[in-house]
Parts: structure tokens; C-alpha cells; sequence
């Protein structure tokens, strides 16, 4: 990687051909170097580099304060007496496996009703996907204004047909259910702008096709619309479980994941372990846990993408 | 544009469009209920705000709201930080990122498959796998609550340089040719048909990342300790702290700190919207 900053001149003149081609090909790959080189030493010292520091971390005791000391794998060796990892780990998957089903449903059915043949489609989807284009943490703090006990807007509407609403945030059984429907809210305009994309990019001949076999609109549902998206609904799948096992501002700012633990998820509780209590070698392994369970998550979906998921070519 | 998946479970197409533009006008208002009615409290007086039985509709308005959340805490310091953290990143990630793009879209070298793949794997990483060791990193550096401590370790992300490279692979080589027969080199080909013909892709990854920078809180939080780099996000918290639940002024702050973000996403919306098919579809 000794690259000397020399000019990247023009074509050169013409000379027998191995020895021009070896030239040609060391200042292409020198003028390769300079173009990489800005990003390659970024990247190294604050994405990669971190990675394999972040694996030496977790076998250490290390307050920053003192002097690190080794560790072994005593710090992932905590993590199974560790109640409060656990209940982390329990909310993450709890806030993933709700949030993300409903969130599907939700951007699936916008992308449907606006793919009727609305005039002024553009308006609609620019409403709709407004509330992903704003601040998680602002729209947080109004979400805690709606969730307001008794007398909220939430729970005044909820009055209106007769159900008396908890008392949402400081609630055991409802503060993950008012985090998940505020996540829902803030981030379904992502998936019914893909899956709109998907719809509008079906060929309309299926449709036809179908209906002259006399097919239902369920099963032209079922049969061609659903197939036909299902890549656009892989991609979103895998995107938002991982997104979801990553959830910390809207946990940070409603209710601080309370209350006890009930909404401290598995990035809270890296927050807390790593700059509350400033044990890094301990954080640094939850963190890994958390890389590891999204991996094994992944991996599964693309295993079984190879069942579900219909690919033209 | 009209598929019409569901249409014929319908007898009549005239009722059956005015219900879904009805059905359109519905959900769009309700979604749009918590953004109102963010506006409609931060206009409120500090007594119907702080009520215990809220208020939705002000029964009096108060404009110096506005005012008022900039004085109780140094909101304009905040945005003005934000600005610099938000365009920081977005500047140097998408420089860096068109320059390793282009080498690995165009530039044959011993090695590139290898590095590609590498930087192919961090995408997968979350980012709080590096979150530890670039604090530790910045904090040794002396770079807490400094712009560079803010802003460096979130400027070499792989996905821009990923997203970059998709896009130059799409470019035809022809039109490089024909610069590099003109006598250009490869920086004047990159320059001056790589970069104008990726305006689209290069705008797309620039909007994304300053977005998500604008809203990034992790990072500020336990980066910037004092109002030196603190960004509005971390800042509308010490709003809470200070005045236990003023919801008008809170809510004012987090108006103004949301309408920058808003207006931004409706001047770019082509470009935001094709980004995110742009990668929804990428896997087709």
C-alpha cells in the first residue's frame, strides 16, 4: 500500500507490448489506489479496524478509567446469569416479532389502496410517508403527549367507543404495545413505498390472463400479486427485523425502558452497560451477542427465501 | 399505475373510486394526526399545555412560543450543530465514497474482489458492534465533544460505496471511452462523465445519509457532553430535564426541529423516494 502521490497521467506512448502492458497495468492499479485510498483509510480506522477491536474488547475487564485487564470469555460467560440480558433479549424479540408483522400489514395495505387508480397517487404517498421522514426522537416526545394517562388523545378516543385505556408508558403489560404502534406508525412509509414500486412494476397482462381463467379477486390476490412481490416483501422482511433488533430512541425517550425493565431493549441495555457503568469489555460482548442473533436470523430468511420467494429469471 | 388488484370485487367502478380516494383522505389524516397535532400544542399557553386534562384544539394562540423555546435552551446553538454534524457526514461519505467507487467499478487492481468483499461484510454488522470501540477510539484521541470526534467515524460507512458502485456498473463504458480517447485521464473521465451522469444516485445517497444523520442519537449522546457539538436530537432531552413537562415548549422545539427535516424531504422527495426502491428492488 506504498502509494507515492505521482500525477495519473495520460495514455502513454506506444512501446512493445509486454512491457506496455505491465505498465499500463501498475498505474491502474496505483490510480486505483489514490481513488480508494480517502475512503480505505476511513474505513479501516473507523469501520473495520472497530469490528476486530470490538471482538478484542469483549475479553476484556476494561473501564476505560484503568488500565484494561484480560478477561477470557468471562464476560460472555455473565451474560447467562444475567437477568436482566435476558428480559433485553425477551423485549427486542418481542418488539420485533410484533412490530415488524404489523408494520408489513400496514405499508401492504397502503401500497394496495393506493394502487386502485387514485388520481394524484404522488399527493397520498407523500401524506403517507411523511411521518418516516421525521425525527424519531421529536415524534417520540409527541407520541408520550398522545399516550397522556386518562385524558390523552389516545385514551379520549379510545372513551369515545366505550374502552377505558390504560395508563400506556408506566403500564407493565402496555408500554412495549404503545412503542410498537408508535413504530409502526413512524415506519411504514418505507415499506409501502417498495412494495407500491412492486405493485406498479407487475405486468398487467397477469391480471388478465387470470381473470380469463376466471380466477376470483382473492385468488388473483394470492395467485399473482403475492408472487409477484414477494422479492420487494423478502427485502423488506429482512430489512426491518434487522432495523428492529437495532430499536433504542423511541425505548431512550418514551419510557426510558421502563417501566422496571419492560422496554429496555438489547441496544438500551449495551447503552447502559457501556456508558452508564462503563463496563466496555461487557458491553462489547453483548454486542456481539446481538451481531450473532442477527446473523442466525438472517441467514434463516435466506433459507427460506429459496422456498417462498419467486424470482423471474 | 392502475393494476387494480382488488377492483372487481366491486359491482360499481364510480362508488368503488370515490371509496378509495375516501379511503385515501382517512388513513392520510389520521396518519397525519400526531404531526398536527405536535403544531397545534406547541402554539398552546403554559397553562392549557400543562393541564392535566390535555387540550388538542389552542383556545388561544401564542406565536411567542416560537421565541420562547429558543431562549429557554440554546436551540439555535443545537440546529447549527446538527447542520454541521448532518452535512459533515453526508459531505465527506459521499466524496470518499464516489472516489472507491469508481476504482471499484472501473479500475482493475490485484485485490479488488477481496476488498469489495470486505467492505461488503460490514454492511451486515450492526452499528452498535462499532460503537464501543469507536468511543473508545475518539475518547483516547482526545475527541469528545470535538467535530471530528462527531464526525469521522460516521463518514466511511461501505453502503455508500456500495450503492455508488451499483450505480456506476450501470453507466455504459462507452462514454468513458470516448473521454479517454479525447486524451482525459482517469480523474478528468470520473470528473466530467462519471459524476454528471450519477448526479441522481450521488443526490439519493447524500439525502439518505444526511436524514439519517440528522436523526442519529446514539452517537451525539454519548459523543458530545456539552453544547459545543450538542445536536437537537440530544438536545431536546436536556428540554425535558430542565422544565419537567413544559409541553408547549417541547413540543415547539421538536416542531422546529422536525420542519428543516420535513421541507428537506419534500424538495428531494424524487430522489428519496427513488432511493428507497432503488434499494427495495435492488434484489429482483
Amino acid at each position: 500500500m506504498a502509494v507515492d502521490t505521482l500525477p495519473t497521467t495520460s495514455i502513454a506512448p506506444p512501446q512493445t507490448k509486454p512491457v506496455k502492458a505491465k505498465r499500463e497495468r501498475n498505474r491502474e492499479t496505483l490510480t486505483a489506489w489514490l481513488f480508494l485510498l480517502p475512503s480505505f483509510i476511513g474505513f479501516v480506522i473507523f469501520t473495520a479496524g472497530p469490528v476486530v477491536a470490538a471482538g478484542v474488547i469483549s475479553l476484556l475487564d476494561w473501564n476505560l478509567f484503568s488500565p484494561p485487564t484480560w478477561a477470557g470469555l468471562r464476560n460472555f460467560a455473565r451474560l447467562g446469569p444475567d437477568p436482566t440480558f435476558w428480559s433485553a433479549l425477551g423485549n427486542t424479540v418481542y418488539f420485533t416479532f410484533v412490530s415488524v408483522p404489523l408494520t408489513i400489514v400496514v405499508s401492504l395495505a397502503l401500497a394496495l389502496l393506493l394502487n386502485q387508480g387514485v388520481r394524484r397517487i404522488a399527493v397520498f404517498r407523500s401524506l403517507l410517508l411523511l411521518p418516516y421522514a421525521t425525527i424519531t426522537v421529536a415524534v417520540a416526545f409527541v407520541w408520550i403527549w398522545l399516550y397522556i394517562p386518562h385524558d390523552g388523545l389516545v385514551n379520549a378516543v379510545l372513551g369515545l367507543v366505550g374502552i377505558n385505556g390504560p395508563d400506556w408508558l408506566i403500564s407493565d403489560t402496555w408500554a412495549m404495545p404503545a412503542l410498537i404502534a408508535m413504530t409502526v406508525w413512524k415506519s411504514f412509509g418505507f415499506g409501502m413505498v417498495v412494495f407500491l414500486a412492486g405493485l406498479q412494476a407487475i405486468p398487467q397482462q397477469l391480471y388478465e390472463a387470470a381473470k380469463v381463467d376466471g380466477s376470483s379477486a382473492w385468488q388473483r390476490f394470492r395467485n399473482v400479486t403475492v408472487p409477484m412481490l414477494s422479492p420487494a416483501l423478502f427485502f423488506v422482511v429482512v430489512t426491518s427485523i434487522i432495523g428492529s433488533f437495532q430499536v433504542f430512541d423511541q425505548a431512550f425517550v418514551m419510557t426510558h425502558g421502563g417501566p422496571g425493565s419492560r422496554t429496555t431493549t438489547l441496544v438500551m441495555y449495551i447503552y447502559r452497560t457501556g456508558f452508564e457503568s462503563y463496563d466496555q469489555g461487557y458491553a462489547a460482548a453483548q454486542s456481539l451477542v446481538l451481531f450473532a442473533f442477527i446473523v442466525v436470523i438472517t441467514a434463516a430468511q435466506f433459507l427460506m427465501q429459496r422456498r417462498l420467494v419467486h424470482y423471474d429469471n | 399505475m392502475t393494476t387494480n388488484a382488488l377492483a372487481p370485487l366491486y359491482r360499481n367502478p364510480v362508488a368503488t373510486r370515490k371509496l378509495v380516494v375516501f379511503g385515501c383522505f382517512l388513513v392520510s389524516a389520521i396518519t397525519l394526526i400526531p404531526v398536527v397535532m405536535m403544531v397545534l400544542v406547541a402554539f398552546q399557553s403554559d397553562g392549557e399545555s400543562m393541564a392535566a386534562k390535555p387540550s388538542f384544539w389552542p383556545s388561544s394562540w401564542h406565536p411567542e412560543n416560537l421565541q420562547r423555546a429558543f431562549e429557554l435552551v440554546p436551540l439555535g446553538k443545537y440546529l447549527i450543530n446538527t447542520v454541521i454534524f448532518a452535512a459533515g457526514t453526508t459531505l465527506l461519505e459521499t466524496i470518499t465514497a464516489a472516489l472507491a467507487a469508481y476504482a471499484f467499478a472501473r479500475l482493475n487492481f490485484p485485490g479488488r474482489g477481496w476488498l469489495f468483499g470486505i467492505y461488503l461484510a460490514t454492511l451486515m454488522i450492526p452499528s452498535q458492534v462499532t460503537l464501543i470501540p469507536q468511543f473508545v477510539l475518539v475518547a483516547k484521541l482526545h475527541g469528545i465533544d470535538t467535530w471530528p470526534g462527531m464526525i469521522l467515524p460516521h463518514a466511511f460507512t461501505a453502503l455508500g460505496v456500495f450503492l455508488l458502485r451499483q450505480f456506476f456498473l450501470g453507466i455504459p463504458r462507452d462514454y468513458e471511452e470516448a473521454a479517454r480517447l479525447d486524451g482525459a485521464n482517469r480523474w478528468q473521465a470520473f470528473l466530467r462523465v462519471i459524476v454528471p451522469l450519477a448526479i441522481p444516485a450521488i443526490a439519493t445517497l447524500a439525502v439518505f445519509k444526511f436524514i439519517s444523520q440528522w436523526n442519529n442519537l446514539l452517537w451525539p449522546l454519548i459523543i458530545s457532553n456539552t453544547d459545543a457539538t450538542r445536536t437537537a436530537a440530544v438536545g431536546l432531552q436536556a428540554f425535558q430535564d430542565t422544565n419537567g413537562t413544559q409541553w408547549n415548549l417541547l413540543l415547539m422545539a421538536a416542531t422546529i426541529t422536525t420542519v428543516p427535516l420535513i421541507v428537506l424531504f419534500f424538495l428531494t422527495q424524487r430522489w428519496f423516494i427513488r432511493g428507497i426502491t432503488m434499494s427495495g428492488l435492488g434484489g429482483r
